[in-house]
């Protein structure tokens, strides 16, 4: 650093020039690709997009409205049993009601059985939170350590399983659907599993290992809400029994909104119902367990197909219609703004 | 000597008053044996400084206690501490944790290299010798030293101990002065045993700025002696011409006048630094208020629906109450929306100003060949502040124009020499590869000099009697001091530049002045050595501007010669030269056009008795107690008249750069000139020219004569301004205490200001100085002459108090560090002996024109970008962090986040850092030529336009909607719908990952709108980004990452399931459309409505000849810029005469002679 005093460097002293390098980086000379908001890409960007979105939006519609869909709200109907259910002391008792409706045209294809809940926050944060998501892969987690409080052990110390104020809440509800053909009832018959993701029902949910079920929630008690313990959610399938119990593993995949519904079952393509419902006389018949008056809730059944685009929400269709006929819209508007305006120079002048 | 802007002196304590008594002077210090002295180590001041901040193991604490008083620093630490209490804490520890502990490590290490730089930047410059130079110490300096300290001359190697100086790094003026030792110290001599004894006493003043002034008593042996300035060599100036002399130190270090000079060292922020604290304060602002919004919601909600949902979801313990609910949910969304508050915008802004700080120091287009000196950006803060510079303060001469000057051209008796013209008679444009005239008959001549036209030497050779005339004169007629220390190597000591040139250029033609005496001139005449008695010297000063020099040959001819401006010159010739007059006033304009500085020079046969009658008349005058200037110049005027032949010389200048940024600046009507020049400087660098309405004069030498022509300027550029409807005078009415700014206001033309040093004095005081600015910002260019340093940093600060606008100042001496470092940007011209500006400046180069290629090219960019930047930072924190608020209405106001928590960490630091940075280290809108040839280009920045508190309100309702659509179109495409196969997609971890894709697609595709200068970088980056999200959320979501590390990666599967769903993918095609197609019309039409001066540029192929910049031509006289009387009296007086010049008083030496030849030379 000698060199670098004040004094002019002395003459003959070899020293690098700090000529610094020609490259195009250090000389901000990279090639470049310099897009520019010119009229044409902008006009053939919102006549394309416009287009486009047209086009999509009028598909979804009649995607979506090829959906049939049959909704009905059964908190209403079945009052007795929500106000039996309003007092907890009644929770062992049974209560059912049937509910009835008619189709005029038969369902064709698959048909699914939704539950639908409206005004239960599922997605509240600390609700969200309250599970454990190693106890679901049969771990013996210390579930003290978790976020189920106040559904984590009773007062005796023994732990609940499955822990946490989502299991605790499961909606335990029976549905069965019945076909009333000329005056002989047949039990639609429904799947019960297959209902949930593969990879929840595979890697996220896992029974403890032993050498039955109930041996291996020994030691544990059903959360207080529950009717009967974890491992005979299922009695009939042993691979949907206990945790994963597809009916449990769709409730602990929390909904994003207060108002939702979940897979319950699919209608079995056999017999009378191999291309689905048939037109005529239905009867749903409901083990009614859930409370949602308490909480101004409310429950629904539903009965849908489904498309390539999912259900019967046109919400994407319209809004792709909207934007498609705005982007138009803006299209003609700025070619007409352009046209206005090319006379002027905008140029600097020279 | 180094004196560092971003660093603190450390020094002992002050006292107010103080005398320095330096009982004994222990050891002579000659300067290798300056080691010896450390281990005594005193309470005085010493000349060394502190420079780093930190050492290895103060660092850690340092640092971080100074980071944490950054606001979004400190916020981010009370955000830690709520997280740990868990009523409150609605996010994992990481999301908070990671950012802070990368954004402080990054800060961290930046200050660690930059405080490391620093302290080795100064052991690297600082001359290590200097350091430990204490009061009291002698110095002995040899000639082209550096004086490092104040010192009082002892001794020197020249008759009666005479010293002389170069004072421009001090006051920027380049003649020599002189120094004059006591008689009683010049005794000493060179006699290191008597330095060595010398015990004496000084008693003097306490350290103070006037660096003209000194008062102190010299005790030595009972007896006591006055001290003035003349016995002080100051820091800052450069020994000239003496070969050794001793010092002793009065003041060292920072209590040197030129440090008190300095300033202060303040740390200088951008005005976008100032303008983010307080948008961060906006953001805190707006943070309190959603986070109020959502509390009072939450409150509601518990109330409402919480309550009677306390079945499924009891209650958090200890929570009693809806309201208090509520008030914990305020905190939790206090750590939730914490990322609208940019904590990496600070580490962001840094790194992209110190790339952009880099481009600076890279750029060949600044690099200096000849003196081996890149550009340097020595403030890595400060880059963007450059594109927003509006007033421009510059050094004089030095800056300006390089301070070196050759002859370039000449008219002789009507005849032009100077250019080349090839066979056929067109003029060919000189270069390195033009043939250099041979002046190798010449034995003396200058190696250095270079000259093209043949015909000149032809001339000379020729015998050609005006040609002859023309240099002989030249080689008579002025002040220069020469050297010869080895035969035949002859140096000039010139008092201006422009003298020096014009004697070499006598001398290489073959008129070589060799040596004077008080009463003779020796010059060698086509190699005869022939001796002029001098009879008298017509000093220069400032109102005359021009020298005369009365001479009597060997021949006992009598003749005057005379040389100055051309339009003094040109009243004072005989009428019979009128016709000769004409072609030479036609040559001087062509010269002129050239920016070539011109001189006339003219001479006169005296007749003998007039001659001894008008001696006698000077003698009396000169010595007359009253009026003496003014007889003396009348006299002049006499003999000075009808004076008979006129020549022009010409001197070329490294000036026509310099002079086209003003130009530039006069073309934008923007850059507007407060240049620290003197005027006849602003006329030869183009400064003021005749496209100017009027050029206005102050040089009142009291306050009233001041404030009246001041007025009178206002009044003229802009009547009405007197007026109490004027904007400006309503604005003063009402804001009475506070600082004003003073809006701009326009002038009805072009007007220039020149004001002298005493008038500023006056006009800087209390009630005037608000007058001075209106009427100096009113002015394109304002030149002040002969001001202090002090008064130079007086003006910028003026400036900066009463006007909303970025200054630079620009200059290279020691006299320009208290302006460089009171301006927002200070450059320094580096290169040069001297450093001392360059080390107190922000950005330094070697030469004027860049300044131009640095604000235009440089300055632009880097504004450009840090304004794009800002803009898309903050549109993509609001766009991220929004969505909460709206999710919040639709999840019980329970500060659910939308996005899973590891993208909350990740979001700023890895997926969207890149792409931005890379925005804003790469782009340009338009490239450097264009930048160069449309100053137009730099006007928004001086204006601001392309980020101020509107924009964020823009970016703001940008990043609002952004996440309007972010939410609800997710929402709307989800809400109670299912996959294809009838299984369920609406759960909240679907959503999650959709609106976050949806997100993070819609941020890279605005960057991409962003960008207009893709290059493979921002291709890489942007790509990169994307990918790099699609694999990490597909890793994090992987059956494997659940399994080993359940707790954290619960989201398990959700990439797979959702993300193969077409309703999913259009979905989030239909919020890019309607985030981006939008912006894409609005900015498009915003260009046709509005265009700023970018959009302007007509998009064609670049065609440089169309694009010349013009170039104003005015002639005026150049000569005569060196405000002092010349040397003339000393000269005369013989006082700086040496006994020796042996080469020179043979009177025999000539090339040809035979004395040479044996010399076998």
């Amino acid at each position: 650093m000698k060199n670098k005093t004040s004094f002019p460097p002395q003459e003959g002293e070899a020293r690098p020039s700090r000529c610094p390098d020609n490259s195009a980086f250090k000389q901000q000379k990279l090639p470049a690709w310099k897009p520019q908001l010119t009229i044409a890409t902008v006009l053939s960007s919102f006549f394309l997009t416009g287009a486009f979105c047209l086009l999509v939006g009028v598909c979804l519609i009649l995607s979506a409205n090829s959906v049939r869909e049959i909704q009905i709200d059964y908190s209403d109907k079945c009052s007795e049993c929500s106000k039996l259910r309003e007092n907890s002391s009644n929770w062992n008792k049974e209560c059912h009601c049937s509910i009835n409706f008619a189709l005029k045209e038969g369902i064709l294809g698959d048909v699914f059985m939704y539950y639908g809940l409206q005004n239960f926050y599922q997605n509240h944060r600390r609700y969200v939170i309250s599970r454990s998501d190693a106890q679901l892969l049969g771990r013996n987690a210390n579930i003290q350590k978790s976020y189920c409080a106040p559904f984590t052990t009773y007062r005796n110390g023994t732990p609940m399983a499955p822990c946490g104020a989502i299991a605790n809440s499961m909606f335990n509800d029976t549905i069965d659907l019945f076909y009333n053909l000329n005056s002989s009832v047949i039990q639609v018959p429904l799947l019960k599993t297959g209902n949930s993701w593969w990879t929840d029902k595979n890697v996220k949910f896992r029974n403890p290992e032993s050498y039955n079920l109930s041996s291996a929630f020994a030691g544990t008690a059903r959360p207080p809400y529950w009717q009967k313990p974890v491992y005979l959610l299922d009695e009939e399938d042993e691979r949907n029994n206990g945790y994963i119990n597809d009916d449990f593993i769709i409730w602990m995949r929390v909904s994003a909104f207060a108002t939702f519904r979940n897979l319950y079952r699919r209608v079995k393509r056999i017999r009378q119902f191999a291309d689905g419902l048939p037109a005529g006389n239905y009867t749903f018949r409901i083990s009614y367990n859930f409370p949602v008056t308490k909480f101004k809730g409310r429950k629904h059944v539903i009965l849908s197909t489904v498309v390539w685009s999912g259900g019967s929400n046109p919400f994407l269709g319209i809004a792709y219609v909207v934007t498609g006929t705005a982007a138009t819209l803006a299209g003609f508007v700025i070619t007409a703004i352009h046209l206005k305006l090319r006379k002027k120079k905008t140029y600097f002048q020279k | 000597m180094c004196w560092d802007p971003g660093t603190h002196f450390i020094i002992a304590a002050r006292r107010r008053s103080r005398s320095y008594i330096c009982k004994k002077f222990p050891k002579l210090l000659k300067r290798k044996k300056r080691r010896k002295k450390e281990k005594k180590k005193k309470k005085r001041t010493n000349n060394s400084i502190k420079t780093s901040k930190y050492n290895f193991f103060t660092f850690l604490p340092l640092n971080l206690f100074e980071q944490f008083q950054r606001i979004a620093n400190a916020y981010f630490l009370f955000l830690l501490i709520l997280q740990l209490i868990p009523q409150i804490s609605s996010l994992a520890w990481f999301t908070t944790v990671v950012p802070l502990v990368l954004v402080l490590a990054v800060s961290g290490v930046k200050d660690a290299i930059d405080d490391f730089v620093r302290s080795w930047q100064v052991v690297g410059e600082l001359d290590e010798k200097w350091m430990n130079v204490q009061v009291g110490d002698i110095i002995k300096l040899e000639n082209n030293n550096f004086v490092t300290a104040d010192l009082l001359l002892l001794s020197s190697s020249e008759p009666h101990s005479l010293t002389y100086i170069e004072t421009a790094e001090l006051d920027g003026e380049t003649n020599l002065k002189v120094k004059q030792a006591l008689t009683v110290t010049a005794e000493l001599g060179e006699d290191l045993q008597k330095l060595t004894e010398f015990n004496g006493e000084v008693k003097c003043e306490a350290p103070n700025n006037k660096l003209d002034k000194f008062t102190g008593t010299l005790t030595l042996r009972g007896e006591k002696y006055a001290l003035d300035n003349e016995k002080m060599l100051l820091r800052g100036c450069t020994i000239r011409n003496t070969e050794w002399c001793f010092g002793l130190v009065i003041y060292a270090g920072p209590d040197t006048k030129l440090m008190q000079n300095s300033g202060k060292t303040t740390f200088k922020r951008t005005s976008i630094d100032r303008l983010m604290n307080v948008l961060v304060m906006v953001i805190f602002a707006f943070l309190g208020l959603m986070c109020l919004i959502l509390a009072i919601g939450n409150g509601i909600w518990e109330f409402d629906k919480g309550y009677y949902f306390q079945v499924y979801l009891p209650w958090a313990e200890g929570v009693n109450s809806a309201s208090y609910s509520g008030f914990l949910m305020f905190w939790s969304y206090v750590i939730i929306l914490n990322t609208v508050v940019p904590i990496s915008l600070y580490v962001s802004v840094e790194i992209i100003r110190l790339g952009n700080s880099f481009y600076i120091d890279w750029d060949r287009k600044m690099y200096y060949p000849l003196n081996d000196t890149p550009a340097q950006a020595r403030t890595t803060t400060l880059n963007e502040e450059l594109g927003q510079i509006k007033y421009i303060f510059s050094d004089k001469t030095g800056t300006l124009t390089q301070n070196i000057m050759c002859f370039n051209k000449c008219s002789i008796n009507g005849k032009s020499y100077g250019d080349v013209y090839d066979m056929s008679g067109q003029r060919i444009e000189i270069n390195e590869n033009t043939e250099k005239v041979d002046f190798s008959y010449n034995q003396l001549a200058d190696p250095k000099f270079a000259f093209y036209d043949h015909r000149l030497v032809e001339a000379v050779k020729l015998n050609d009697v005006p040609t002859h005339r023309f240099f002989r004169l030249l080689s008579l007629c002025h002040t220069v001091m020469p050297e010869e220390k080895k035969e035949g190597n002859l140096v000039y000591q010139a008092q201006s530049p422009d003298e020096g040139a014009l004697v070499t250029a006598a001398r290489n033609f073959g008129f070589v002045f060799r040596a004077r005496t008080p009463e003779t001139i020796t010059v060698v005449e086509m190699g005869e050595t022939k001796v002029y008695e001098l009879l008298s010297i017509l000093d220069f000063n400032n109102v005359r501007k021009r020298m005369s020099v009365i001479v009597r040959s060997p021949e006992g001819d009598l003749t005057l010669y005379c040389k100055g401006a051309d339009t003094i010159l040109y009243e004072l010739l005989h009428s019979s030269c009128d016709s000769l007059k004409e072609e030479t006033t036609e040559h001087l304009n062509e010269f002129a056009g050239e920016a070539l500085r011109t001189l006339v020079v003219a001479y006169k046969n005296l007749d003998e008795d007039y001659f001894q009658d008008w001696i006698r008349r000077h003698h009396e005058a000169s010595t007359a107690l009253e009026g003496r200037e003014d007889k003396l110049s009348e006299l002049y005027e006499e003999i000075e008249k009808d004076l008979m032949v006129g020549f022009s010389g010409n001197l070329g200048q490294a000036l026509g750069e310099a002079a086209r940024l003003v130009v530039l600046g006069c073309v934008t009507g923007a850059v507007r000139n407060m240049a620290v020049l003197a005027m006849n400087i602003g006329y030869s660098c183009n400064l003021l020219n005749d496209d100017m309405e009027d050029v206005f004069i102050i040089e009142g030498r009291t306050s009233d004569d001041v404030l009246n022509e001041l007025r009178n300027a206002r009044k003229k550029m802009k009547p009405d301004s007197f007026l109490d409807s004027d904007e400006s005078n309503i604005q003063f009415e009402k804001s009475s205490k506070k600082t004003k700014i003073i809006p701009d206001e326009e002038a009805n033309g072009v007007y220039g200001l020149v004001i002298t040093g005493h008038s500023l004095a006056y006009a800087l005081e209390g009630n005037l100085e608000l007058e001075l600015v209106r009427t100096a910002c009113m002015c394109k260019v304002v030149i002040c002459c002969r001001v202090t340093p002090l008064q130079k940093a007086q003006v910028v600060e003026l400036v900066k108090k009463y006007k909303k606008a970025v200054t630079l100042a620009i200059g290279d001496g020691a006299n320009d560090v208290s302006m460089i470092k009171t301006a927002h940007i200070g450059v320094g011209i580096s290169g040069q002996e001297g450093m001392q500006a360059v080390l107190s400046s922000d950005f330094s180069f070697a030469q004027f024109r860049y300044l131009q290629r640095l604000l235009l090219v440089h300055g632009r960019w880097s504004y450009i970008r840090m304004c794009k930047f800002l803009k898309y930072f903050f549109y993509k924190n609001f766009a991220f962090t929004l969505v909460h608020f709206w999710y919040g209405f639709f999840s019980g106001f329970s500060a659910q986040t939308v996005y899973d928590e590891w993208f909350i960490t990740l979001y700023n630091l890895v997926y969207t850092s890149l792409p931005v940075l890379g925005m804003s280290l790469f782009d340009q809108d338009v490239d450097d030529r264009w930048s160069m040839l449309f100053p137009q280009l730099y006007v928004p920045g001086q204006q601001n336009l392309y980020f101020n508190k509107m924009v964020f309100v823009k970016c703001m309702l940008q990043g609002i909607y952004s996440s309007l659509i972010l939410f609800f179109i997710p929402y709307g495409a989800m809400y109670n719908t299912m996959r294809s196969d009838g299984k369920a997609i609406a759960d909240y971890q679907s959503f999650a990952l959709m609106a976050q894709t949806c997100l993070l697609i819609v941020v890279s595709v605005q960057i991409g709108l962003d960008t207009s200068y893709w290059t493979v970088v921002n291709q890489f980056f942007i790509w990169g980004s994307l990918s790099v999200y699609f694999a990490i959320t597909f890793t994090m979501y992987s059956d494997g990452m659940y399994l080993i590390f359940t707790a954290s990666f619960p989201f398990v599967g959700t990439a797979r399931n959702t993300l193969s769903q077409p309703n999913v993918w259009l979905a989030i095609f239909l919020s890019i459309t309607l985030c981006v197609l939008p912006v894409v019309g609005f900015r498009f039409m915003k260009a046709q409505l509005k265009p700023t001066p970018s959009d302007k540029l007509p998009r064609m192929a670049f065609k440089p000849e169309h694009l010349r910049l013009r170039r104003t031509s005015t002639r005026r006289s150049g000569y005569a810029f060196s405000h002092q009387h010349g040397f003339g009296a000393l000269i005369m007086s013989g006082r700086n005469m040496r006994p020796k010049s042996p080469f020179a008083t043979t009177g025999t030496f000539s090339p040809n002679s035979e004395k040479y030849k044996h010399k076998g030379l």
